[in-house]
């Protein structure tokens, strides 16, 4: 055991790779769903593993082959990327169990085993984004994450899953050829690729430089707004979201976005904040109207829709704004508020899709029409959902509020009562939306056809409770969420010049 | 368990009992009279375990339970003190007798979904304890919050497009102003003072302008929605679809006056009624609680909906307890507690005899009603005793609360206060007497339905408890006012 705990930082990236590769060559998709149910259940022991070693003993830097950085590539963990990798795993493994019943009824049973090797591919991409401390290296990540991606939407039985695959490869191509960029203007500057290194390099010649970096600032954010889903570049992000199979929705919901926002957070405060004042650049003024944008434009678009998946996907476009908004705000009550809802919206949406997966298992559907008085067919999954949801409103005693006070404080520090009013009045928003499907399920007679639903097997219903029941845990026990999140935004604005 | 854990190991049982309940009572959803036993030992034992406290707080102490810190400032914990105290009293004793009304009413009307009429009823009666108990702001509106959410679904019972529309206008006024102001007011308030937790002399006392106080206390007035301080009172009235038990015990007694005890304590607590008094920031809310207490005096007399008809007197009564708070001083704030008390008496009784007569002969316009004190005069009788106490005429309960509130209005220097109070009296006797005059002295219109026909058993039994103790609380309320005065000298 001593002999492997230097080796962590690796290991969470080999082994999904690993398992990927085994699964590859696998036919029977039950089989490859063992594979990856036990890589996915490994994932969160080590993560785990890894931030009890940051929070004991400070930040590791596992050189990869032996090459000393900055020369060769650095894994580096803090803080901040052992409580996104915690994030990313235990979405993963939580879900896992769900996605055998789901994916047996969903894809055809020659492209089971494949599914599994493209989530775990999937999955090796955004932990390897998150652990490395090499700009390159998290590009390399990128895109085996977001290849894998595309396939995984294009699973989907709907046709049209087709086009939304496609439509996001276009994109989420643009976002990255604009990070790789942003990262070459650093690279033109500072002659490395590591972030600490390239941190080190970019004040000195910050000065005489300066419109290389921010032409790099620019670039970087750009691409990563594109596949963080940030209005207006959501555009790909309901119909992936729509037409992907319900645990690919449940997965890319929980983590995707999130780990391109963790790496956004790692480029703003952790290369350029170092480097330059960006907080004097336009950068965090832009990025505060789009996610007010966000906020509001995305709830009003969710209250409008009639399919469920992609209520949650506009949804989703809107809770993403509360998390940039935190990245705005660039306070300590602010940025950890951002960064506990990294981690409460991907538990709480991850929720509320796999609700979903369970409604469309039993049904066929997810349109709302056809769901009225399933509340009495369902219980325990709408239950979870209406838990998952209210959740979302940021109801008192939920994991949400826990994010919208530290939000709401980040910005009255910073004397704006205007945003107070914006973030209670958009939660309202979703207090519609949710208390809309709320309504028709619980309180609608039960039409004829909904005869056969019935609560969805234990593999299935377990991850939901779960989830449902992390909502409201999160809401009162914070040591796992906000206090590390208060620590990692500590650790961020401290660094900042 | 040490002496002195003791009461606040019973702080915690009374929160925690009526969930207990809530937990209980499906599993007997198949057999109605264990069901219904769940629900009365739950309510018995609650008012054990609340009345347990009540000789340690009387005594002085202020029992503690709780403590769990969520996040800087957001601390969930209990605290009891007199005010808490007394409401806790009054919300679980009613909790009894209008659990024994509920099983004539909801029995007798074949009301459908029974089972889960009553797991909402207990979790609303466990987040008003809870409401009462709250040692700090946040654990306030995260019970208050619960109570939202926990009566939504009885508000909604009848699950008919009117039902349907008044759960939404329910929901989304009272989330809506919880959410758009209260929220922001304690996120202030923890800002500006680094503390939400109630303290006896208030926290903002010199830390905020006397703009800010009047700022803040507009949003917590108008955030606290449940109070129904007009133009925020709709809710109320529209609350009215629901079945009369819910009417009678959370929008006559627990919902509306977690609102009012809401904004009670954080005048007492939060602002300092010296704080408030000396900077006269809480001056306009004297006008506007006054104007919401004629006005609504004067659409209930345009009601012909009985239930209607109460409701609109329920927002001039609480209005009532907001004078008392926004006046600022140690009379008046008294009288507003005592007011919390009498009136939720006396008004339940008064919904308990709108139901009863409803399950009797599906009346609801009073128009309808001629005669009916013959057909059922104990009803009426009742109904009697709980208007002239609504009035405020010895010796019925009522009479102590405005009683006071006068004197708190005298001492505040604001007699045009005390001519409010005594309009609205008289306001009172004109919506409420002539229901009574007409109930007994008209004859009815069809004579063959003069016979005498009471509600059931269950029900007659509770509003004639209820009656009785708008009787006792005359007697009683010196005892009440001891109580009160502990919230005042401690702070």
């Amino acid at each position: 055991m001593i002999a492997i705990s230097p080796q962590l930082p690796i290991l969470q990236i080999v082994v999904p790779l690993f398992g990927a590769f085994v699964t590859g060559f696998l036919r029977r998709g039950s089989t490859a769903f063992v594979v990856a149910l036990v890589v996915s259940w490994i994932m969160p022991v080590i993560a785990g593993a890894l931030l009890w070693q940051t929070l004991t003993s400070g930040p590791i830097s596992y050189a990869l082959g032996g090459w000393a950085p900055p020369w060769g590539i650095e894994y580096r963990v803090d803080v901040l990327n052992a409580f996104v990798l915690l994030l990313v795993s235990s979405v993963g493994a939580v879900i896992m169990p769900f996605a055998h019943r789901s994916v047996a009824s969903e894809i055809e049973p020659s492209r089971q085993a494949w599914f599994y090797c493209m989530y775990l591919l999937c999955l090796a991409g955004l932990l390897g984004i998150t652990v490395t401390g090499d700009a390159f290296n998290a590009f390399v990540f990128l895109e085996i994450s977001s290849l894998s991606t595309y396939v995984l939407i294009a699973l989907g039985r709907d046709r049209r899953a087709l086009l939304a695959a496609f439509q996001y490869l276009i994109l989420g191509t643009i976002g990255a050829t604009f990070y790789v960029i942003g990262v070459g203007f650093i690279y033109l500057v500072t002659g490395s690729l590591n972030m600490v290194d390239a941190a080190a390099r970019l004040g000195p010649v910050a000065a005489d430089q300066s419109r290389a970096i921010i032409a790099g600032l620019a670039f970087v954010t750009v691409g990563l707004s594109l596949k963080l889903a940030l209005f207006p570049l959501h555009v790909w992000l309901p119909n992936a979201y729509a037409y992907a199979p319900s645990v690919v929705t449940a997965f890319l919901a929980g983590t995707a976005t999130k780990v391109a926002v963790y790496l956004m957070v790692r480029f703003f405060f952790s290369v350029f904040g170092v480097a330059i004042d960006f907080r004097a650049l336009p950068v965090t003024e832009v990025l505060l109207a789009l996610s007010i944008a966000a906020i509001f434009v995305a709830s009003i678009i969710a209250v409008f829709e009639s399919d469920l998946k992609r209520m949650l996907a506009y949804s989703s476009v809107a809770q993403i704004g509360y998390i940039t908004l935190g990245i705005a705000l660039a306070n300590q009550s602010g940025l950890t508020g951002g960064l506990v809802h990294l981690f409460n919206h991907a538990v709480m949406k991850a929720g509320l899709f796999l609700a979903l997966g369970a409604i469309f298992f039993r049904l066929g559907t997810v349109r709302i029409g056809d769901l009225a008085g399933l509340g009495r067919k369902m219980p325990l999954t709408m239950l979870a959902f209406a838990v998952a949801g209210f959740g979302i409103v940021g109801t008192p005693g939920t994991a949400g509020f826990i994010s919208k006070w530290y939000l709401a404080i980040g910005a009255l520090d910073r004397g704006w009562w205007w945003l107070v009013l914006l973030i209670v009045v958009s939660s309202l928003i979703a207090l519609v939306y949710i208390g809309r499907v709320v309504e028709v399920v619980w309180f609608r007679p039960t039409s004829s056809a909904l005869r056969q639903a019935a609560d969805p097997p234990p593999s299935m219903m377990l991850p939901i409770l779960a989830l449902a029941a992390a909502t409201i845990y999160f809401g009162f026990d914070t040591n796992l969420t906000a206090n590390i999140a208060a620590a990692a935004a500590k650790m961020l604005l401290g660094g900042l010049r | 368990m040490t002496a002195a854990s003791a009461p606040g190991n019973l702080v915690l049982l009374a929160v925690l009992l009526p969930f207990l309940g809530a937990i209980l009572i499906p599993l007997f959803g198949e057999h109605p009279n264990r069901r219904e036993a769940v629900t009365l030992v739950t309510a018995v034992a609650l008012v054990a375990a609340v009345s347990g406290l009540l000789a340690p707080v009387l005594a002085g102490a202020r029992p503690e339970a709780g403590g769990l810190e969520i996040a800087p400032g957001l601390v969930l914990a209990f605290k009891v003190e007199p005010l808490g105290m007394l409401f806790a009293l009054v919300a679980s004793t009613l909790w009894i007798v209008n659990s024994i009304y509920s099983i004539g009413y909801m029995r007798a009307n074949k009301e459908p979904r029974q089972t889960s009429f009553y797991v909402y009823f207990a979790v609303a009666l466990g987040s008003t304890i809870g409401v009462a108990f709250a040692k700090n702001l946040f654990t306030l509106f995260l019970f208050y919050e619960a109570l939202t959410l926990s009566t939504y679904p009885l508000v909604s019972h009848k699950q008919n497009a009117e039902a349907m529309r008044s759960g939404r206008i329910y929901l989304a006024l009272l989330l809506g102003t919880s959410t758009i102001l209260f929220l922001p007011a304690i996120v202030a308030t923890w800002v500006i003072a680094g503390t939400l937790d109630f303290t006896p002399g208030g926290i903002l006392g010199g830390k905020a302008s006397g703009a800010v106080i009047g700022f803040l206390l507009a949003l917590y007035v108008f955030g606290i929605g449940k109070a129904a301080v007009m133009p925020l009172h709709f809710w109320l009235p529209a609350a009215m679809v629901a079945p009369t038990p819910v009417s009678a015990l959370l929008h006559a007694v627990a919902v509306v006056k977690a609102g009012v005890f809401a904004i009670l304590k954080v005048v007492v607590y939060i602002f300092g009624i010296e704080t408030l008094s000396s900077s006269g920031s809480g001056d306009w809310l004297v006008y506007v609680a006054c104007a919401s207490l004629l006005l609504a005096s004067l659409i209930a007399l345009s009601r012909d909906n009985l239930k209607a008809r109460l409701a609109y007197s329920t927002v001039s009564q609480l209005a009532y307890a907001v004078v008392g708070a926004a006046l600022a001083n140690p009379t008046s704030v008294v009288g507003s507690g005592l007011q919390i008390a009498t009136h939720a008496v006396g008004k339940i009784t008064l919904f308990f005899c709108a139901g009863a007569i409803y399950v009797a002969h599906h009346l609801t316009e009073v128009s309808e009603m001629r005669g009916i004190g013959r057909r059922m005069p104990i009803t009426m009788f009742a109904f009697l005793v709980a208007s002239l106490s609504i009035i405020g005429l010895p010796p019925f309960a009522g009479t102590w609360s405005k009683w006071t509130l006068s004197l708190g209005a005298v001492d505040g220097g604001r007699l045009a206060v005390v001519g409010v109070l005594m309009v609205s009296s008289l306001l009172n006797v004109a919506y409420l007497l002539p229901i009574v005059a007409r109930g007994f002295f008209v004859p009815p219109a069809d004579e063959k339905r003069g016979a005498i026909r009471e509600a059931p058993l269950p029900c007659l039994i509770a509003l004639c408890a209820t009656a009785l103790l708008c009787i006792v609380l005359f007697f009683q309320a010196e005892g009440i006012e001891q109580l009160l005065i502990g919230m005042i000298a401690s702070g």
